[in-house]
C-alpha cells in the first residue's frame, strides 16, 4: 500500500502505483495506464483515477471523460463472469438479438448490468472474429459458437 | 543481436531446408482458436512426443476457410484437414510417420477427395497476397518469415533504393488505401514526405471497426511482420523514425502476436537503431484501442493515442502537415501495409497488372452471414459479387434465395441481386449505392428484413457517434425513431420523406465520415427495397418475418395432427386445445412470436 500525498489519505495497491511509474513519462501513457488497471481489477475505482490523475498530471474531469468514452473502461466492477454476446454482423444476421434476448431473461438484467449476486454481467460486443461460428458468445475467455436461445440455460449452468 | 545481410541470408536457406520436412500446420486464428485448435496443438505436440516422432508441429494463420476449422495442413504435400477434433491427433501423427493421410479428415469434392489446400473450389478464384503467409509460416517465428524472403523488401530499399525511388514504386504500383475511402497510397507518402519536420509519425491503423469483418486481425495474427517490415519502408520514404500501431483491445491473440513479433525484430536489429548496419533507426509502439468505432477514423484514431477522448478533428490540417502529437503522420491500414513489401520485391508494374483499370491488386473479403463458406477470402480486384457468393462462398444455405450482400458495414450499403455481375472495385460499388469499405461482405437470404437490417446499423451508429456533432448526434437517433417506428408498424407515409431529408442533413453536416456515411445503409436499402419499406407502412407487413410486431404465428387446422407438441413447448402458453380434439389455436394476444412452435412441430402446421 502506497500513500498518494495530494488527496484526502486514500490508498492504492502496489501494482497501480506500479503501473502509474511505467507510464509516467509516456507521451499518452494515460490511455496505457487505464487499460492495465481495467485488466487487473476489472474497473478503474475513484482512488485510482486520483492516484493516477496526480502521477500522470492529467486532471480528473479528463480522466473521467476518457473512461466514459470508451466502452472497454468501466467505472463499476463487472460480474464474476462476463457474457459477451457478439452483435456484430455476421452473428446478427444469424440471429443474434434471440440469444440476447434470452441471456436477458434468464439472468434478469439488461446489457451493462451486474446481477444482484455479482456473478454475472452482461455486454454486447462486435464481432469477435467467430464469425464463422456466428452467432457467438464468449463468457470470460471462453467462446461458445453456433448459439442459440435454447443453449443458453445450459451455459449459465456451468458457471453456477 | 544485430543481424547481417549475409547473416539474414543464412537463416533464409536454413529455415527453406527446415520447409522441406514435414510439417504439421494448425491455424491458430481466433476462428479455430475458439473451437479449440489450442488443445489440438497441445495433444499433437504430446502424441508426437509419444510416438518418437520429430515432425515439426506449429501454429500458422488463417486458412480462410474457418467455417470448416479448426483447420490442419500438412507440408510440404499441403495436405488439408478440416474440422479436426483432439481425438485424431494420434492418426494425424501416425500418417506423417507412415507416409499416408487421414482420409476422414479430409475433404472431397465430386467424389474425389482434395490431395492439395489449393485445389479446394474455395480457393480456385481467390489469389493470395496480403494473405501469402497466412496458414504457410509460424507467425510467432522471426526465421520463417525471413525465409519466405521477409526482411528482403527493407534490405532492398535501404540498401538500394531512394526515398523517392520507394515512394515512386508505391505511387506506380496503383495502390489503394484498404481502410475504407480506397485514397492512393503513394500519394499519402508523397504528401508525408513533402512535409518538413524534425520528427514525423508512421502509423497503423489496426482499429477495425466494422462490426463483422476480421481482415486485419487475421493478417496481424497471420503475419505481423509483414506489417511492422512495410511500416519500417514507409518510415525510411516519408523520414519518420517512430512507428505506432493502434490496435483493438479485443484482439488479445493479435496483440500478443505484434508484441512478440516486435520484441524478435528488435533482437535481429531490424528494428531500432542503425537498421542493418545503416543509419537509418525505426522503432514501433503498440497503442491498445478501446472499444470505440470513432476512433478508426484518422485524426480520432490519433486523439485516442495522445490519450485522449477519441473525438475526430477538423481537416484541414491533414495529418500529412499536422497529425500526432502535432507532427507530420503517415497513416494506413494493416492491409495497406501488407502489400507493400510484395510491391517492392516484385515491382509495382506485377501489381499494377492485377485489378481493374482504377483499383489494382486483391481486396481481402470476409464473408459471413448466410453463406455457405464463412471465411476470409482474397480476390482479385475486378472478381463480380456472384463469383465471391457462388463459386467461392458456395452459396446460400438451406436452398434459400439470395437477398442482398451488405459491403462496407455501417458506412456502406445492400447489394441486390440485380448487381450481383458487379465487377468489384471501389468506383463500381459506389455507383451502385455501397461502398468497398474495409472489407466486410455479409450475405443475407429471403428471411432478411431490409428494414430490419437498416435499423441494425443505424441502432450501431446512434452508439458510436462521439455526440460532437448535432446533425450526427441528433439526426441519427431521429432516424433510427423512425425506423423502428416502421418495424413495429406505427409508421406513417412520409415517414421514407422524412428518412430521405434527414440523411441529407446528416450526410452534409457532419464532420468525420461516420456522420457523413451513417445513412447509406437506409438510403441503399430504400433505393433497392422500397417496396419492402411501403409494405412495413401501409399494410403493416413484413413479408420476410422478421419484424416481430407485425409477423403472426398461425395453425394451418388442416396440417395441424392435433398433438400437442406445440403446446409443451410454448413459453407463453398461448396454445390452445386439446389432444385429438380439433386442431389446436394460437391466442395472439399471448403469443410472443418466439417461432419455438415452428420448430417443434413435427408436420411443419406452424408458420
Ligand atoms: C468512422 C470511421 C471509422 C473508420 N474505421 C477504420 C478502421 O477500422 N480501419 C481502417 O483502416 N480505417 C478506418 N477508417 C478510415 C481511416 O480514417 C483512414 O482513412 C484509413 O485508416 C487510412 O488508411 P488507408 O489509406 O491505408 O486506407 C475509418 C473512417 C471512419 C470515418
Ligand atoms: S460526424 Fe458524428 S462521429 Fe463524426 S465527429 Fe461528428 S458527431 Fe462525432
Ligand atoms: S405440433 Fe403441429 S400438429 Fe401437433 S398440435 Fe401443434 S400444430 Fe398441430
Ligand atoms: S410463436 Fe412462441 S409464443 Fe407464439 S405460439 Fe408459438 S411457441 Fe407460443
Ligand atoms: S460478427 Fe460475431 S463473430 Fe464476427
Ligand atoms: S481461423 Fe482457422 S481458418 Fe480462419
Amino acid at each position: 500500500m502506497s500513500h498518494c500525498d495530494g488527496c484526502t489519505g486514500c490508498t492504492v495497491d502496489d501494482k497501480v502505483v506500479k503501473i502509474a511509474k511505467k507510464f509516467k513519462d509516456v507521451d499518452g501513457g494515460i490511455m496505457s495506464a487505464l487499460h492495465e488497471v481495467q485488466d487487473e481489477y476489472g474497473y478503474i475505482s475513484e482512488s485510482v483515477q486520483k492516484y493516477l490523475s496526480k502521477e500522470l498530471s492529467v486532471p480528473m474531469s479528463d480522466i473521467y471523460g476518457i473512461i466514459t468514452f470508451y466502452s472497454r473502461f468501466s467505472l463499476v466492477p463487472k460480474g464474476k463472469y462476463n457474457v459477451q454476446v457478439c452483435m456484430g454482423t455476421a452473428c446478427y444476421v444469424k440471429g443474434a438479438e434471440d440469444v440476447l434476448k434470452e441471456f436477458k431473461d434468464e439472468l434478469k438484467i439488461d446489457v451493462g448490468q451486474v446481477t444482484e449476486d455479482g456473478k454475472f454481467s452482461l455486454e454486447s460486443v462486435r464481432c469477435i472474429g467467430a464469425c464463422g461460428l456466428a452467432p457467438a458468445i464468449v463468457v470470460n475467455s471462453e467462446v461458445y459458437g453456433k448459439m442459440s436461445p435454447d443453449k443458453v440455460k445450459e451455459i449459465l449452468s456451468k458457471y453456477n | 543481436m544485430q543481424k547481417t545481410s549475409k547473416e539474414l541470408r543464412d537463416i533464409r536457406s536454413n529455415t527453406k531446408l527446415k520447409f522441406k520436412s514435414s510439417r504439421i500446420m494448425i491455424c491458430s486464428g481466433t476462428g479455430c482458436t475458439s473451437s479449440k485448435s489450442d488443445k489440438i496443438l497441445e495433444e499433437l505436440k504430446k502424441k508426437g512426443k509419444e510416438l518418437g516422432s520429430d515432425v515439426i508441429i506449429e501454429k500458422t494463420g488463417c486458412f480462410g476457410f474457418c467455417a470448416k476449422g479448426p483447420i490442419i495442413v500438412i507440408e510440404p504435400e499441403q495436405t488439408f484437414y478440416e474440422m479436426v477434433k483432439v481425438e485424431d491427433s494420434e492418426d494425424i501423427i501416425k500418417a506423417v510417420i507412415s507416409g499416408t493421410k487421414v482420409e476422414r479428415l479430409m475433404p472431397s469434392e465430386n467424389d474425389k477427395f482434395i490431395q492439395k489446400w489449393h485445389e479446394l473450389n474455395f480457393y480456385n478464384k481467390q489469389k493470395r497476397v496480403a494473405l501469402k503467409n497466412c496458414g504457410y509460416i509460424n507467425p510467432e517465428d522471426i526465421d520463417e518469415y525471413i525465409a519466405v524472403d521477409g526482411y528482403l523488401a527493407l534490405e532492398k530499399v535501404l540498401t538500394g533504393l531512394t526515398k523517392n525511388e520507394v515512394i515512386n514504386t508505391v505511387l506506380e504500383s496503383g495502390l489503394r488505401g484498404r481502410g475504407g475511402a480506397g485514397f492512393p497510397t503513394g500519394k499519402k507518402w508523397q504528401f508525408t514526405a513533402a512535409s518538413k519536420s524534425d520528427v514525423k509519425y508512421v502509423c497503423c491503423n489496426a482499429d477495425e471497426g466494422d462490426p463483422g469483418a476480421f481482415m486485419d486481425r487475421s493478417i496481424l495474427e497471420g503475419d505481423p511482420h509483414s506489417v511492422l517490415e512495410a511500416m519500417a519502408i514507409a518510415g525510411y520514404a516519408i523520414g519518420s523514425n517512430q512507428g505506432y500501431i493502434y490496435v483493438r483491445a479485443e484482439y488479445p491473440i493479435a496483440v500478443e502476436r505484434l508484441k512478440i513479433a516486435i520484441k524478435q525484430a528488435k533482437k535481429y536489429g531490424l528494428l531500432g537503431k542503425n537498421i542493418l548496419g545503416t543509419d537509418f533507426d525505426f522503432d514501433i509502439e503498440l497503442r491498445l484501442g478501446a472499444g470505440a468505432f470513432v476512433c478508426g477514423e484518422e485524426t480520432a484514431l490519433m486523439n485516442s493515442i495522445e490519450g485522449k477522448r477519441g473525438e475526430p478533428r477538423p481537416r484541414p490540417p491533414f495529418p500529412a502537415v499536422k497529425g500526432l502529437f502535432a507532427k507530420p503522420t503517415l497513416l494506413n491500414n494493416v492491409e495497406t501495409y501488407a502489400n507493400v513489401c510484395q510491391i517492392i520485391l516484385n515491382g509495382s508494374e506485377w501489381f499494377s497488372s492485377i485489378g481493374t483499370n482504377t483499383s489494382k491488386g486483391t481486396k481481402v473479403f470476409a464473408l459471413g452471414g448466410n453463406i455457405n463458406n464463412v471465411g476470409l477470402v482474397e480476390v482479385p480486384m475486378g472478381t463480380t459479387l456472384r463469383e465471391i457468393v457462388y463459386d467461392i462462398g458456395g452459396g446460400i444455405p438451406g436452398g434459400k434465395k439470395f437477398k442482398a450482400a451488405q459491403t462496407g458495414g455501417p458506412s456502406g450499403g445492400c447489394i441486390p441481386n440485380q448487381h450481383l455481375d458487379t465487377p468489384i472495385d471501389y468506383e463500381s460499388l459506389t455507383q451502385i449505392g455501397s461502398m468497398m469499405g474495409s472489407g466486410g461482405l455479409i450475405v443475407m437470404d429471403e428471411t432478411k428484413c431490409m428494414v430490419n437490417i437498416a435499423k441494425f446499423f443505424l441502432e450501431f451508429t446512434v452508439d458510436e457517434s462521439c455526440g460532437k456533432c448535432p446533425s450526427c448526434r441528433i439526426g441519427t437517433k431521429r432516424m433510427l425513431e423512425i425506423l423502428t417506428r416502421i418495424t413495429e408498424g406505427k409508421g406513417k407515409v412520409e415517414d421514407i420523406d422524412r428518412l430521405e431529408k434527414l440523411a441529407n442533413v446528416i450526410k452534409n453536416a457532419s464532420l468525420c465520415g461516420l456522420g457523413q456515411t451513417a445513412p447509406n445503409p437506409v438510403l441503399s436499402t430504400l433505393k433497392y427495397f422500397r417496396d419492402e419499406y411501403v409494405d412495413h407502412i401501409e399494410n403493416k407487413n413484413c413479408a420476410a418475418g422478421e419484424c416481430k410486431a407485425l409477423t403472426k404465428v398461425i395453425i394451418n387446422p388442416e396440417k395441424c395432427k392435433e398433438c400437442g407438441i406445440c403446446q409443451k413447448n410454448c413459453p407463453t402458453n398461448a396454445i390452445m386445445g386439446e389432444v385429438r380434439k380439433g386442431p389446436f389455436e394460437i391466442d395472439q394476444t399471448k403469443c410472443i412470436k418466439c417461432k419455438v412452435c415452428v420448430a417443434k412441430c413435427p408436420f411443419k402446421a406452424i408458420s
